[in-house]
C-alpha cells in the first residue's frame, strides 16, 4: 500500500505546500516546530480540511477538492496515533483496544487482539484502566488501538516526545517491528535527529511549510540542517563485550564500539555519528581517548555558506561518513579529494539503535 | 397525612418525574449545540433557553396558557391532531416544571460537555466512529455527571415549581394540585397549619433524598471512570 500527498493549505501568516508519496515502512516527516509537519498529518488524517489538493491511498482517493471530494476522518481508515496518547479515560485497556474494531466491522477479532497485544507487549494491561498506565505503556496501547481499527496507512505525531529517554528506548523496538511487520505505510512526525535515523525507510524535510527534500534516510540526513549535519552507517551487531558494557558493531566502514546494546548479536542496527563528532588525522592516531578510528579516503569537501567551516565527506570503504572542520583545518591538513585519512568518532555520539 | 395530601405529594413526584424524564433528551441536545455548535441564532436560543429563569413564574405560566392552552396555537393544533391537551391537566403541569427547570438542565450538562476533551472525539473519529457514536460512546458517558446534576436540580425545581404552574394549570386537586399548590392552599385556610407543616417536612425530606441520591451516584461514576 501507498500514500500519496499533494496538498496546499494556507492559514493567517502560514501557507503549507507539501507533495510526497510514502511507501510502505515508516516515512519520517522531519523539521522544527512550526515547519508544518502536524498540520500536515492532520490534513492527512482528515482533521483539517486543505485549500486545495488530493490525497489517496493505495489509489483510492480520500481528498480532491478538484473534484469535491472529502472523505471524512472515520470513514478514512488512517489510523492515527497522537503525542498525547488519547485513551479514553473511561474505558479498560482492552476495550480502548477494541474501539475502533466496533466500526471496522470485520472478524478474525481475537487473533488479531492477540497478534497485536503480542507485538507491543501489552498484554499483562489489558484490565487496567489508562490513568493508571505509564507514559510509555500508554503510547503502546494507542499504537495498538490505532492498528486493531485495520487502518490503510498510520500516522504518528511525535509519539515519544512526551516520554523521557527511559521510556522512548522501551517504545522504539515496539515502532521498529511495526514497520517491518505491518506492511502499511506509516507517516511519522518528529524534530528528534536520532528517531528519525533510527526508524525512517524515508524522510522527508519540512521547511517552513515546505517540503525541501525528500529520499532515503542515509543521503537526506547528511544533508538535513546546517547545525545538524550527519552521517549514517547500516551495522549489524558483531559481539558484546560484557566487561567494559560495550557492544561492537560491524560495518562497511569497519568496526565501531558503542555502549552496550539491548539489540542481539546479529540484529541490524543504525548508527548515526554527528559530522561534527568527527575529527580527522593524516597519520593513525595513537594513544587517544576515542575508540573508535575509521580509515577512509576524502570524496568531496563542501565549505559552508560564511567560509568559515566545511563539510568533508569521506568514502570508508564504501561507507560515506561527513565530518565538519573549521577551513583552517582544511587547509592547515591540506585535505583534497582522494586524500587518505583516519575519522576519530567519540564513541557518546553514536544514538542508540 | 390526609389522603388529599398524599394526592399531592404523589402528583408532585410524578410531575416532577415526567418533566425531567422528558425534558432530558432535549436538554442533552440542545446543550450539546450550545457546547459545541457554532450556528447563526446561537445566542438567541441560548437566551431563549434562559429565560425562564430571570422571567417571573407567572409570565411564564401566563405565556404557557396563552400558547399550549385550548385555544392557544399549539394547544389547539395539539389537541387537534394528536389529542393532547395541557390546559388544566397534570401533564400540563408537567410541561410547566419542564420548561421551569431546563435553563438548569441545560446549563449543567453544557458545562460538563465542554468539560469533556474535544481531543478524545477526533481520536474516535480516526477510530471509525461515525460523529453520532463518537457522542454516545465518548462523549456522554465523559458527562454523565454533570446530566445527572442536571436531572437533580431539575427535578428539584420542579418539585418546588408553584408560580408557572398554578397560572397555566391552576390549582385543582387530583389533577394539578401539587405539593406546593396544597401547601399554598392550606395557609390560606383557618386550621390548614398543620397540614402545611406535613407537607414542608415531606417536601425537605424529598429534596434531601434526591440530593443525597444524585451525590451517591455521581461518586460511583467518578470512581468507575477514575478507577485503577
Amino acid at each position: 500500500m501507498s500514500l500519496e500527498v499533494d496538498v496546499d493549505h494556507a492559514r493567517e501568516s502560514f501557507h503549507l505546500v507539501a507533495r510526497f508519496s510514502a511507501a510502505p515502512g515508516l516515512t519520517a516527516l522531519f523539521g522544527r516546530s512550526g515547519s508544518g509537519k502536524t498540520t500536515l498529518i492532520d490534513i492527512v488524517g482528515g482533521l483539517i480540511r486543505p485549500d486545495r489538493g488530493r490525497i489517496a491511498i493505495d489509489g483510492a482517493v480520500v481528498v480532491d477538492t478538484e473534484r469535491g471530494v472529502f472523505v471524512p476522518k472515520h470513514r478514512r481508515r488512517i489510523g492515527y496515533v497522537f503525542q498525547d496518547s488519547r485513551l479514553f479515560p473511561h474505558l479498560s485497556v482492552r476495550s480502548n483496544l477494541l474501539y475502533g474494531r466496533w466500526f471496522a466491522g470485520d472478524g478474525g477479532t481475537a487473533a488479531n487482539l492477540a497478534s497485536v497485544v503480542e507485538l507491543l507487549g501489552i498484554g499483562h494491561l489489558l484490565e487496567r484502566r489508562p490513568d493508571s498506565l505509564s507514559g510509555g505503556e500508554k503510547q503502546r496501547v494507542a499504537i495498538g488501538r490505532a492498528l486493531l481499527a485495520h487502518p490503510r496507512a498510520l500516522l504518528m505525531d511525535e509519539p515519544l516526545a512526551s516520554l523521557d529517554e527511559a521510556r522512548r528506548a522501551e517504545i522504539l523496538p515496539y515502532i521498529e517491528r511495526l514497520r517491518d511487520e505491518a506492511g502499511l505505510p506509516i507517516l511519522y512526525v518528529s524534530h528528534s535527529v536520532a528517531e528519525v535515523a533510527r526508524l525512517a525507510t524515508t524522510v522527508v524535510i519540512l521547511t517552513d511549510g515546505q517540503v525541501t527534500a525528500v529520499g532515503p534516510v542515509a543521503d537526506i540526513l547528511s544533508q538535513a540542517e546546517e547545525s545538524e549535519g550527519g552521517s549514517v552507517l547500516e551495522a549489524t551487531v558483531a559481539r558484546h563485550d560484557e566487561a567494559f558494557q560495550l557492544s561492537v558493531l560491524a560495518t562497511e566502514a569497519g568496526e565501531l564500539q558503542v555502549p552496550r546494546l539491548s539489540a542481539p548479536v546479529g540484529a541490524a542496527v543504525r548508527a548515526y555519528i554527528r559530522s561534527r563528532d568527527v575529527m580527522l588525522s593524516l597519520r593513525p592516531p595513537e594513544e587517544i581517548s576515542a575508540l573508535n578510528v575509521l580509515a577512509g579516503k576524502v570524496a568531496a569537501i563542501t565549505p559552508s555558506a560564511n567560509g568559515a567551516q566545511a563539510d568533508v565527506r569521506l568514502d570508508c570503504n564504501g561507507a560515506a561518513l561527513t565530518a565538519r572542520l573549521t577551513a583552517k583545518s582544511v587547509q592547515r591538513l591540506a585535505l583534497a579529494p582522494g586524500r587518505p585519512v583516519y575519522a576519530v568518532i567519540k564513541s557518546v555520539s553514536f544514538e542508540r539503535s | 397525612m390526609t389522603p388529599e395530601e398524599w394526592t399531592a405529594v404523589r402528583l408532585s413526584l410524578l410531575v416532577a418525574t415526567t418533566a425531567t424524564l422528558a425534558s432530558l433528551p432535549f436538554g442533552i441536545a440542545i446543550a450539546w449545540l450550545l457546547a459545541r455548535r457554532r450556528f447563526w441564532g446561537k445566542s438567541l436560543l441560548d437566551t431563549l433557553v434562559h429565560l425562564p429563569l430571570i422571567l417571573p413564574p407567572v409570565v411564564t405560566g401566563y405565556l404557557l396558557l396563552i400558547s399550549f392552552g385550548k385555544r392557544g396555537p399549539i394547544g389547539a393544533f395539539l389537541d387537534e391532531q394528536f389529542g393532547i391537551v395541557f390546559s388544566f391537566r397534570w401533564t400540563g403541569a408537567a410541561l410547566a416544571c419542564a420548561v421551569m427547570g431546563f435553563p438548569l438542565l441545560v446549563r449543567a450538562i453544557r458545562l460538563s460537555i465542554e468539560a469533556v476533551d474535544t481531543r478524545l472525539e477526533s481520536a474516535a473519529g480516526t477510530l471509525g466512529a461515525h460523529p453520532f457514536l463518537v457522542f454516545a460512546t465518548i462523549t456522554l458517558p465523559l458527562c454523565l455527571p454533570g446530566v445527572i446534576a442536571g436531572a437533580i436540580l431539575c427535578f428539584a425545581k420542579s418539585m418546588g415549581e408553584f408560580g408557572a404552574t398554578i397560572t397555566f394549570v391552576s390549582n385543582i386537586p387530583g389533577e394539578t394540585q401539587t405539593l406546593p399548590s396544597l401547601i399554598y392552599t392550606l395557609t390560606q385556610i383557618p386550621g390548614g397549619d398543620a397540614g402545611a407543616m406535613r407537607l414542608t417536612l415531606v417536601s425537605i425530606a424529598i429534596s434531601m433524598v434526591a440530593l443525597l441520591g444524585s451525590e451517591l451516584l455521581a461518586r460511583r461514576i467518578g470512581v468507575r471512570q477514575m478507577a485503577a
